[in-house]
C-alpha cells in the first residue's frame, strides 16, 4: 500500500515538490497517532487487569486499595479461587456446565433448524412461508420485556425449565435474526443448482445436506457466533425460565453473589469473574476472524 | 445480436407477465413463484421436517407469549389464570406512574448521550485504524474484546472500579445519581465502541480508493476529503450504527441492573423513586416487586416499551429503504 502511494506521489508534480517536508511530517503524525492509540489500548485493558489483580487480594484490600498490587498483607493467593468454587451455596462448576449445555445445544439447534426452515421459506415461498418470514422479522424488533412474564409462565407450563429443554425457547425467540440472515443468503444462490440435483433424482433431504448445507457454511458460522455471544451472556431469559434452585448459569451465579453484597468476599468474587472471563477471551482470540466477520454481517443485515 | 433483436426476444416474456390473470396472480401469491419447479414440488411433502420445528418453537417462544402479553395488558392479574379484563385502565396507570415517566426520560437522555459519544469515538478509532499504521490489528482486537463479556459481569467489574475511585471521595456509585449516569455511559462506551468500530471499518474499507485519490488530485485537504468524500460515502454504516446504539440504549437491562440496579432511591411526593432506573428495569421491577398487585400495569408498560422500540426499528427500516432507492 505504501509503495503504491509513493509511486502516485511521483506522478503528481505538486506532491513531488512538497515530498520532503510533507513525508517527515506525516511520519511524525503517524507516530503520535500510534502512541495515542496505544495509550487508549492500555486504558481499555485496564478493567480486565484490575480484575486479575484484585482476584488475588483479600476482601478488605479489594474495597480499600482497589488499584494497588497485592503485596504483603493484601495477598490472598489462590485461596480466593478455591473459595470461589463453592461460593454462594451453588458450585461454580455446575454453573459453567449449565452455561455450556445451554449455549451449545441452543446454537446447534438454531443453526440446523433455522437454516432448513430458511431454505424452505426462500424456495417454496408460499403464503404460509411469507407469513412465517415476516413474523420472524417482526420478532427481531420486539424487546424481551414484552414477552418476559408470559414466556416464563408458558415455559413453566410446558416443563421447559431445565438446561436440556430451554434450547426450545431459545430456538423460538432467537429464530428471527437467523431466519433473516439465512433467507437473505439463500436468495442470492441460483435455484438452478438445486433444480439440477432434483431432476437428477436427488430428494429434498439429500439436496439440502449435500448441496445447500455446504454453501450455507459461511452464514452458519456468522449466525452461530452471534447466537453464542447472545446466549452465553444472557441473564434474564434463563433467570426467569430455569428452575433457579437447581440450575444456574454463569451470569445468574454472578448476579446472585452481587445480591448478597457486603457479606460477600469480594476477592473470591473477583476470582469467579476472572474464571468466567478467561474462557471467553480465549474463545475470542481463537475465533477472532470469524467473530469480527459475523458481527459485521449481522449488523449490516439486522 | 442488435438491440432490436434483443427487444423482440424479450417481448413475449414481458407480455406474459403483464397479462397474468388476477387468478394466476393470486395463485402465485398463495403457492409461491417456484410452484412448478422440480425442486419445490417434492420439497413441499417434507413441510413438517423443514418448517415444523422452527414454527412450533416460534409459536411457543414468541407468538403465543406475545399475543397473551397484549391481552394481559388489558387485565388485572397476579397469575395468568386469575386475569380479569379491565380495559385501558392499566395504560392510564402506567402513564401516571411517576417512576415510569422518570425512567422514560432518563432512558431517552441516556440513549442520546451514549449514541453521540459511542458513534463519534468509534468513528474516530475506525478512521485511525484504517490509515495503515503499525499494530492496527492488535488495537482492533483489544477494542472489540469487551463485547464478548456479558452485561452482568461488565457491571460487576465496573462497579468495583468506580467504587475504588469514588471511595477516595467518600461516596460510591449507588449513592450518587450523577455518578450512576456517567458510570453507565462509560461502561457502555467501553463495551460498544469496539462493535461500532467494526462496522465503521467495514464501511471505510468499502469506499473506492480512486474516489479518495481523485479528491487528493483535485487538491482537497484531509478535512475536506473527510467531510465531503468519506462521510457521505459512509452514510449506510452511520445509519446502522446510530440505530443500533439507539435501540441498545433503550433496551439496556443487564448493565443497569448490575451497576446500580436503579439506586439511589429518592422520595418524591411520598413515592420512592429509583433515580438511575431505566425503562427495562422499571418494567422488571414492576412485575416482580414484593407484592404482585401491579402486574397488569407492568404488562401495559411492556407494551408501551415494545411500541417505542419497534417504532425506532421501523424508522430505521424505512430510512434504509429510502437510502437504497436513492442509490
Amino acid at each position: 500500500m505504501k509503495l503504491k502511494k509513493g509511486s502516485d506521489a511521483a506522478v503528481n508534480p505538486h506532491e513531488d515538490m512538497l515530498k520532503g517536508s510533507k513525508l517527515s511530517n506525516e511520519k511524525k503524525q503517524r507516530k503520535a497517532l500510534t502512541i495515542v492509540l496505544a495509550v487508549i489500548c492500555i486504558v481499555y485493558v485496564f478493567p480486565v487487569l484490575a480484575v486479575v489483580v484484585n482476584s488475588f487480594k483479600t476482601n478488605t484490600a479489594v474495597k480499600t486499595n482497589t488499584f494497588e498490587l497485592p503485596f504483603g498483607e493484601m495477598w490472598a493467593g489462590f485461596d480466593n479461587f478455591i473459595k470461589g468454587m463453592t461460593f454462594g451455596n451453588y458450585p461454580f462448576i455446575e454453573s459453567v456446565k449449565n452455561s455450556l449445555i445451554i449455549t451449545l445445544i441452543s446454537t446447534a439447534l438454531i443453526v440446523i433448524c433455522t437454516s432448513m426452515a430458511a431454505w424452505y421459506v426462500a424456495r417454496v415461498n408460499s403464503l404460509f412461508c411469507k407469513v412465517i418470514y415476516y413474523l420472524c422479522v417482526f420478532s427481531m424488533v420486539v424487546p424481551f420485556q414484552m414477552v418476559m412474564f408470559t414466556l416464563s409462565k408458558t415455559a413453566d407450563n410446558l416443563n421447559l425449565n431445565t438446561p436440556w429443554t430451554i434450547p426450545i425457547i431459545y430456538l423460538g425467540f432467537g429464530a428471527g435474526l437467523a431466519i433473516f440472515m439465512f433467507v437473505g443468503f439463500v436468495k442470492s444462490i441460483p435455484i438452478e443448482i438445486e433444480e439440477a440435483a432434483a431432476i437428477d433424482g436427488c430428494g429434498p433431504i439429500r439436496t439440502y445436506f449435500m448441496i445447500v448445507f455446504p454453501m450455507l457454511r459461511p452464514t452458519m458460522i456468522s449466525v452461530a457466533i452471534l447466537e453464542i455471544m447472545w446466549i452465553w451472556n444472557d441473564y434474564l431469559l434463563p433467570y426467569l425460565v430455569l428452575d433457579i434452585n437447581e440450575y444456574r448459569t454463569i451470569p445468574i451465579h454472578i448476579q446472585y453473589l452481587k445480591g448478597s453484597y457486603g457479606t460477600v468476599d469480594l476477592g473470591a468474587t473477583m476470582a469467579i469473574i476472572l474464571m468466567s472471563i478467561i474462557p471467553v477471551i480465549v474463545f475470542y482470540l481463537i475465533c477472532q476472524k470469524y467473530i469480527i466477520k459475523g458481527v459485521a454481517a449481522g449488523a449490516v443485515k439486522g | 445480436m442488435t438491440n432490436d433483436e434483443l427487444a423482440t426476444k424479450n417481448e413475449p416474456l414481458q407480455n406474459e407477465e403483464v397479462h397474468e390473470s388476477p387468478l394466476a396472480k393470486l395463485s402465485r401469491f398463495y403457492w409461491g413463484k417456484n410452484r412448478k419447479s422440480p425442486l419445490t414440488r417434492p420439497l413441499r411433502k417434507w413441510f413438517i421436517l423443514f418448517l415444523g420445528p422452527v414454527t412450533a418453537a416460534f409459536i411457543i417462544g414468541f407468538v403465543w407469549p406475545f399475543l397473551q402479553g397484549i391481552y394481559l395488558s388489558l387485565c388485572n392479574f397476579q397469575l395468568i389464570k386469575d386475569a380479569k379484563f379491565v380495559g385501558f385502565g392499566n395504560y392510564i396507570k402506567a402513564f401516571t406512574d411517576a417512576s415510569f415517566m422518570r425512567s422514560f426520560w432518563y432512558t431517552a437522555l441516556f440513549a442520546i448521550v451514549s449514541l453521540l459519544l459511542i458513534n463519534i469515538l468509534a468513528f474516530a478509532v475506525a478512521y485511525a485504524l484504517t490509515l495503515g499504521i503499525k499494530g492496527s490489528n492488535l488495537f482492533r482486537t483489544v477494542f472489540f474484546m469487551p463485547n464478548l463479556i456479558g452485561g452482568i459481569v461488565l457491571g460487576y467489574i465496573w462497579s468495583m472500579i468506580f467504587d475504588g475511585v469514588l471511595s477516595a471521595f467518600g461516596t460510591s456509585i449507588v449513592q450518587n445519581s450523577t455518578w450512576g449516569f456517567w458510570g453507565l455511559i462509560i461502561l457502555m462506551c467501553w463495551q460498544q465502541i469496539g462493535y461500532m468500530m467494526i462496522i465503521y471499518i467495514a464501511g471505510l474499507n468499502a469506499i473506492p480508493e480512486d474516489m479518495l485519490e481523485a479528491a487528493k488530485i483535485d487538491g482537497a485537504n484531509k478535512w475536506q476529503t473527510l467531510w465531503r468524500v468519506t462521510i457521505p460515502n459512509l452514510m449506510p454504516s452511520i445509519t446502522i450504527c446510530t440505530f443500533l446504539s439507539l435501540t441498545n440504549g433503550f433496551k439496556l437491562f443487564d448493565q443497569n441492573l448490575a451497576l446500580t440496579s436503579g439506586q439511589p432511591i429518592v422520595m418524591q411526593d411520598g413515592v420512592p423513586i429509583k433515580q438511575t432506573e431505566m425503562l427495562a428495569l422499571n418494567i422488571y421491577n414492576t412485575f416482580y416487586s414484593s407484592n404482585n398487585s401491579a402486574r397488569g400495569t407492568a404488562q401495559a408498560k411492556a407494551v408501551i416499551f415494545f411500541i417505542l422500540v419497534a417504532a425506532i426499528g421501523l424508522a430505521q427500516l424505512a430510512y434504509t429503504r429510502k437510502k437504497e432507492v436513492q442509490q
